[in-house]
């Protein structure tokens, strides 16, 4: 273990023939991106504090939390939980309030002075105490979520830049159409998930978009290699050998950073857990789509182009 | 490429054992003030406290302007001896406008107005318009100035006010035109803070109109209600006679005769002038305090006041005239501040936030060492000696940076763990490929580390722009996970690059082995 290795991944050599698959890998990927669209819009992502707008309070009671208790509590300072619900341990207990309507005055004013209503219920109810409480007036959530988006767009075209100054435009269009493909993927898993869309998802949408890339630019650069060494090798027979030759390195390279993750999701605690397990999912993704997605399509945009003089792929 | 000269090996050496210095702070006290002591902040996420967001309210700034120069106009042109009707404020516009009692009086106005005091130079123009009127209209540069103006001032207040409740290690900063971030480490219930912000705390000083009847409103005359009964109007009229900015101090204190709380205040040498001017020029008459548009009280002036001092009783009770004097030492806002997005956290779950995290990042760098031994032998223990390294090296540009650590941040360096093994395992995995090709071991180690070098720049360079783009775009804790993890990836290119590279090549010049344990 400490001279010589000990396990390896896959044997020196493989020559697997992914591109025979790749329509296979083109329709799956298609299909359930078409699937978590549909999932997009209906029933939707479950929109977070900071997108949403509205309160949050976790507060913690003595013993099991009694939403009845909670509920009279609140009311007698006039005010209505939009939802209540256990949170972690039966002790603690979440408390949701939206926005009031976009017509109402003194909105944001109220949306404030709601968090210390709520603070005052429960300082009625014996022993309880607040954990945390977050008011988000709608102003702010419209621009967060104009932010978060724009980040998103953003570091998509710049690694579209990057690429195609550092590739071919084939390669990075077949690597941002990948990672968009991705991306739909992730949204349909936090729909399904029911994890809430915040500012902490998106950096978790982007590092695995960062971490994607990663791995689509090293499997790129074998291939940008070897194109320059078997000069009359045709494509889809070229890209195998880069993914083969790559592969152990796709292989330990994801191992090593869903270990990292991995104890995150499971120990991780309520705020970073669902964080982590989107991230556990786009490493799964990120990976699988760098051979089965961006490979087969870079082969399709490239077949004429990368490789004119050669003759077409099987 | 296999070589490494004595004074590159010492320098790798010696900027990791900076990065052990600059880590130490975090694990000892200060021995010394004079020592310079860079640590790393622990986010409110994680010890607990307050952020309250708030707005400016900016359209307020240009209103009052327009009051006082709508007052100022009045002033103006009652002294040269000119006539107006019709005087009325336009605050979208930012104009005052009015009606000179003559046509024929047009160019005398005029002269007058122009010649009124500006705050800034070019703050405001007159001119004649078509249909007889005159117009004072406010320059939006120079509104644009007062309002970047009156933000500056806002948080210096602010800051004041915050001081005044005995906060630690408040942060109060500026975001973008007409936003202040505070941060109060430690207090998880703002509502306090809040009610402190959220109180402009201007008070005046003016006269009633007691010739009216009735209560009325008219030109130059407002109707405000009274503080403890708000149902309750007085005509008070818009001329400020003494401002509360004037004040030198103001202190809570039992009234000896009363026994009801009051808030008693000095004025400086302007002010008490001032105050002793009109008190004398008004006996018999009432005059009133104001505190934000609301009459605290409005007593009759019994004889002229000289001394500076005053006294305001309105009902308080120890709280809120401890509260009042406090607003009115700390001085008025410029405009009215309101909480947009305030978010808290108590200090348990902070605690219990920096458990979890320490326990994932530990079981996760566990389970990644424990990976690289076992998949790469040797090498592997090299990339890990360099992943002890990254850490280190991290901890100690975020201690530099003096950045704040958030529990997003916490996942950010986690993450950075995984990923930074990806450079060792690219150089590893060429080097077992070359060797695989049948070339010597220097061949191939030289070969892995060539090849890989443009792999890793080109796969970390990506990274850097997803993350930067998250740290530009991104507020809060998300910043402190691009902060994270862009630092990270800049050690990870030194640790891998440089220092595990050198572990190796030291050691293939130590042993000289023909066969690479790969």
């Amino acid at each position: 273990m400490f001279e010589r290795p000990l396990l390896r991944f896959v044997p020196h050599g493989t020559r697997i023939n992914f591109m025979r698959g790749r329509f296979l890998g083109l329709v799956t990927s298609a299909v359930l991106s078409v699937a978590s669209l549909v999932l997009f819009f209906h029933p939707g992502l479950t929109l977070g504090l900071d997108f949403r707008g509205g309160i949050v309070v976790e507060a913690r009671t003595q013993g099991p939390a009694d939403f009845a208790k909670i509920r009279a509590a609140l009311a007698t300072q006039h005010v209505e939980a939009a939802g209540l619900q256990s949170f972690g341990a039966p002790d603690d207990v979440l408390i949701r309030m939206d926005t009031p309507p976009a017509n109402a005055p003194d909105r944001e004013a109220r949306t404030q002075a709601m968090v210390d209503s709520v603070r005052h219920a429960i300082a009625t109810l014996p022993g309880a105490q607040v954990l945390r409480a977050d008011a988000v007036g709608a102003s702010v959530s419209a621009e967060l979520f104009r932010n978060g988006m724009l980040a998103l767009g953003i570091s998509l075209l710049m690694i579209l830049g990057y690429i195609w100054f550092r590739f071919e435009w084939e390669f990075a269009v077949s690597a941002v159409v990948t990672l968009v493909l991705d991306l739909t993927k992730t949204i349909g898993f936090l729909v399904l998930t029911h994890f809430e869309f915040d500012l902490v998802m998106v950096a978790a949408i982007l590092t695995i978009l960062g971490y994607s890339t990663n791995d689509k630019v090293v499997v790129y650069d074998r291939v940008r290699e070897n194109l320059r060494k078997y000069r009359t090798m045709p494509l889809a027979e070229l890209i195998d050998l880069s993914i083969n030759e790559t592969l152990s390195r796709t292989l330990g390279t994801s191992s090593t950073v869903f270990l990292a993750a991995l104890p995150l999701a499971l120990f991780g605690g309520a705020s970073l857990s669902g964080f982590a397990w989107v991230m556990l999912f786009g490493i799964v993704v990120g990976t699988s789509s760098s051979i089965f997605i961006a490979a087969p399509l870079l082969l399709l945009l490239g077949e004429r182009r990368l490789r004119r003089d050669a003759r077409p792929a099987r | 490429m296999m070589y490494y000269s004595r004074l590159k090996m010492a320098s790798v050496v010696a900027v990791c054992l900076l990065g052990v210095v600059l880590c130490l702070p975090n694990a000892l006290r200060q021995p010394s003030a004079a020592l310079p002591w860079r640590q790393i902040h622990l986010g409110l996420d994680l010890r607990g406290g307050s952020y309250l967001l708030m707005q400016v309210d900016m359209p307020s700034i240009t209103s009052d302007r327009l009051q006082t120069l709508a007052d100022g106009t009045r002033q103006a042109l009652l002294g040269a001896g000119l006539g107006y009707r019709n005087i009325a404020t336009d605050a979208p516009a930012g104009t005052v406008t009015f009606t000179p009692r003559d046509p024929s009086e047009t160019d005398a106005d005029l002269k007058a107005l122009r010649a009124m005091p500006t705050t800034v130079p070019g703050e405001f123009s007159v001119d004649r318009r078509q249909d007889g009127s005159i117009a004072i209209t406010l320059s939006p540069t120079a509104m644009r100035e007062r309002a970047r103006e009156a933000v500056t001032q806002s948080i210096e207040i602010v800051r004041r006010r915050i001081d005044a409740t005995g906060a630690v290690d408040p942060e109060i900063t500026r975001q973008g035109d007409d936003r202040i971030v505070v941060e109060l480490p430690g207090i998880s219930d703002p509502e306090h803070v809040k009610r402190l912000l959220g109180t402009t705390a201007k008070m005046t000083f003016h006269m009633v109109q007691d010739n009216a009847l009735g209560t009325v409103a008219g030109p130059g005359v407002t109707l405000l209600p009274m503080l403890n009964a708000p149902d309750q109007k007085l005509p008070i009229l818009d001329h400020v006679e003494v401002d509360g900015s004037d004040l030198t101090n103001a202190g809570a204190a039992i009234d000896q005769q009363t026994g009801e709380w009051a808030v008693n205040f000095s004025f400086d040498s302007v002010g008490a002038r001032a105050f002793a001017a009109t008190t004398r020029a008004n006996i018999g008459h009432r005059f009133a305090i104001v505190l934000d548009n609301k009459v605290v009280q409005a007593p009759v002036i019994r004889g002229a006041i000289t001394g500076g001092n005053g006294q305001i009783v309105g009902g308080f009770d120890a709280q809120s005239a401890t509260d009042l004097a406090l607003l009115l030492r700390a001085g008025a806002l410029p405009a009215p501040l309101s909480v947009i997005e305030q978010r808290s956290i108590g200090p348990s779950l902070g605690a219990d936030s920096i458990r979890a995290g320490a326990l994932s990042l530990g079981a996760g760098f566990v389970l990644v060492i424990a990976f690289m031994g076992l998949f790469y032998g040797r090498f592997g223990w090299y990339a890990n000696v360099a992943l002890l390294a990254n850490l280190v090296l991290m901890a100690a540009l975020l201690s530099l940076f003096q950045a704040t650590l958030t529990l997003p941040g916490m996942a950010g360096m986690l993450l950075t763990l995984g990923m930074a093994v990806d450079a060792n395992i690219l150089i590893n995995e060429r080097i077992r490929e070359e060797v695989g090709r049948g070339r010597t071991a220097l061949a191939a180690m030289q070969a892995g580390f060539e090849r890989a070098t443009s792999t890793i720049v080109d796969s970390n360079a990506t990274a850097l722009l997803a993350h930067v783009m998250l740290f530009v775009f991104g507020t809060g804790p998300v910043r402190g996970f691009a902060l994270t993890i862009t630092i990270g990836i800049v050690t990870t290119l030194f640790t891998t690059l440089l220092l595990s590279r050198m572990l190796m090549v030291r050691w293939y010049a130590r042993t000289r082995p023909t066969v690479l344990p790969v």
